[in-house]
């Protein structure tokens, strides 16, 4: 299961600065660490993060093996007319997860 | 801890291991301080180098905030503000942050721009060791500025696998 | 941190200890105090804002096997108790609890797995699983901010059984429970603030764990930090000391999925 948890304010005004919390269900493992048995555990992280205002990116990050596992990240993005945004995250073994919001602007 | 930790008992074995217990407990407390970007190792050094093209990182507008009691190092919250008016003609247009001892130095890179409306992203990071992370930004204009913390990690005593 | 300077900590701890050891008495509940309340601010803050506390995930996680039908009964959990919102409040603050049918004590987890096998005709979950602790992160929630109150009339006998063992030296330190957690709390163990002990946020998300984790995974944690004979998850010495736990941390407030460092 990908589970996310997206905070985007469902109102805003036209030009307010609002902010963006998202959380995604993933353990991050490094590729650094070794089974009991003295295996080495392969990476599997998610590695890129981006985000669209009705189809436009506006913000995007790649993560490496150092984020924490469930990966939190908050931003911000200006308020600037309604429709969707649309949150992706792809990762090592072909994850990929989205989650989509819709926001009123007035 | 009692009061019996006072260097003034300190008659037998078990007066110094009891005293051991109370300096290790000294050290719980997380001490930030702002370092300057040039006591970083080689391999941060790179990494940087990398995100810069070579070109010269200045200190300042950049601010590293993480929280000064770090109770566990798989995960440290922080976050990353940079002084900017984010405009089309001035803006940030990428955050990253490095860190000196993780076995590989790059944390996260960010991409953004003059709809942010802001310049602040916050995470939550892994830190393997007591060191210094940097986080830099790279501007409209193509500058790139840094801002610094080194961070105590301490060690709790009853973790699940006694690695 | 290496075993031997853990080892050495402890062993300087038990010095300290076995000075005023003895003491018999019960916390008393003027005295509780939530670890939360020795959190630094932004680990509080993780805790306090669902948007934030990655214990949240496995919520949702629990919300939707609530509603899921399973076993070869094909039935949901909801589909008896409805919405948990209302059946459900409260509930888990009065776990463990006195099972009539079994003529002892149930934890959550046991109450989830004995509707899923006798209800659903479905499989019991594994403790840890991802499954059993969205389950029992979701009815936790339900009792947010209600005050722990187990049946200590009907569980007696297992508080008392918890209480021996929390109160019993045991492994290789040679240390109580109530040595660290009775006796020595708000001192420091390593970088650690030694907490009460208390289990009112389970199942909690520990950033050590990097996960959301049960009271009895936290419980096995301990035993392997006094270099203790572990139990198995589930087993009867478990069970009595979380009923002991619970029992011990009466009336205060659940903050389940609480964030612990």
């Amino acid at each position: 299961m990908a589970r996310a948890l997206v905070n985007i304010p469902p109102k805003a005004k036209r030009g307010e600065v609002i902010t963006i919390r998202t959380l995604m269900s993933h353990q991050m493992e490094t590729g650094f660490r070794y089974s009991t048995t003295g295996a080495p555990i392969p990476r599997d992280i998610i590695t890129t993060f981006i985000a669209t205002y009705n189809g436009e990116e506006i913000f995007r990050a790649e993560l490496f093996p150092a984020i924490a596992a469930n990966p939190f990240i908050t931003f911000t993005t200006v308020a600037t007319e309604s429709g969707t945004i649309e949150l992706t995250w792809r990762g090592d073994n072909g994850f990929a997860a989205s989650e989509q919001a819709t926001i009123t602007v007035e | 801890m009692p009061s019996t930790c006072k260097p003034s008992n300190l008659t037998s074995r078990r007066d110094a291991l009891r005293l051991m217990g109370a300096a290790t407990a000294g050290y719980a407390l997380t001490i930030v301080r702002v370092t300057p970007l040039a006591a970083t190792p080689a391999d941060m050094r790179t990494a940087i180098e990398k995100i810069t093209g070579g070109a010269k990182v200045s200190a300042g507008r950049v601010h590293l905030e993480i929280p000064p009691l770090v109770e566990n190092g798989n995960t440290v919250p922080c976050a990353v503000t940079v002084d900017s008016p984010m405009t089309a003609a001035d803006h940030v247009r990428a955050i990253h942050i490095v860190t000196e001892k993780n076995p590989q130095p790059n944390v996260i890179s960010c991409r953004l721009g003059p709809r942010a409306g802001r310049a602040t992203v916050s995470t939550r990071m892994r830190l393997s060791d007591t060191q210094t992370v940097v986080a830099i930004a790279e501007m409209s204009n193509g500058s790139f500025w840094s801002g610094s913390v080194n961070i105590i990690i301490t060690l709790g005593a009853c973790l699940e696998d006694l690695i | 941190m290496s075993p031997m300077r853990c080892a050495a900590l402890l062993a300087g701890l038990l010095i300290v200890a076995s000075a005023i050891a003895g003491a018999s008495e019960d916390l008393p509940r003027e005295k509780q105090r939530s670890s939360y309340d020795d959190m630094a601010p932004a680990t509080r803050a993780m805790q306090d804002a669902d948007t934030d506390n990655p214990g949240m995930l496995w919520v949702l996680d629990g919300e939707a096997l609530w509603r899921a039908k399973t076993g070869s009964a094909a039935r949901a959990c909801a589909d008896c108790h409805g919405d948990a919102k209302q059946s459900m409040a409260g509930v888990a603050a009065r776990y463990p609890a006195f099972d009539a049918k079994r003529g002892g004590p149930v934890t959550l987890e046991g109450r989830i797995n004995a509707c899923r096998v006798e209800n659903q005709n479905a499989q019991t979950l594994a403790y840890e699983s991802r499954e059993l602790l969205a389950l029992s992160a979701y009815l936790a929630l339900q009792s947010r901010g209600k005050p722990i109150a187990i049946d200590e009339k009907k569980l007696g006998e297992t508080i008392a059984a918890g209480r021996d063992i929390f109160r019993q030296r045991q492994g290789q330190l040679n240390l109580s429970c109530a040595q660290c957690h009775d006796q020595h709390y708000g001192g420091k163990l390593a970088g650690n603030t030694i907490p009460q002990g208390h289990p009112n946020g389970y199942p909690l998300y520990r950033l050590e764990w990097q996960t959301l984790g049960s009271l009895q995974r936290r419980l096995r944690n301990c035993l392997t930090g006094i270099r203790a004979e572990n139990h198995a998850y589930g087993s009867r010495e478990l069970i009595a000391l979380e009923t002991y736990l619970m029992w011990r941390a009466r009336g205060m407030s659940m903050e389940s999925p609480a964030v612990r460092p």
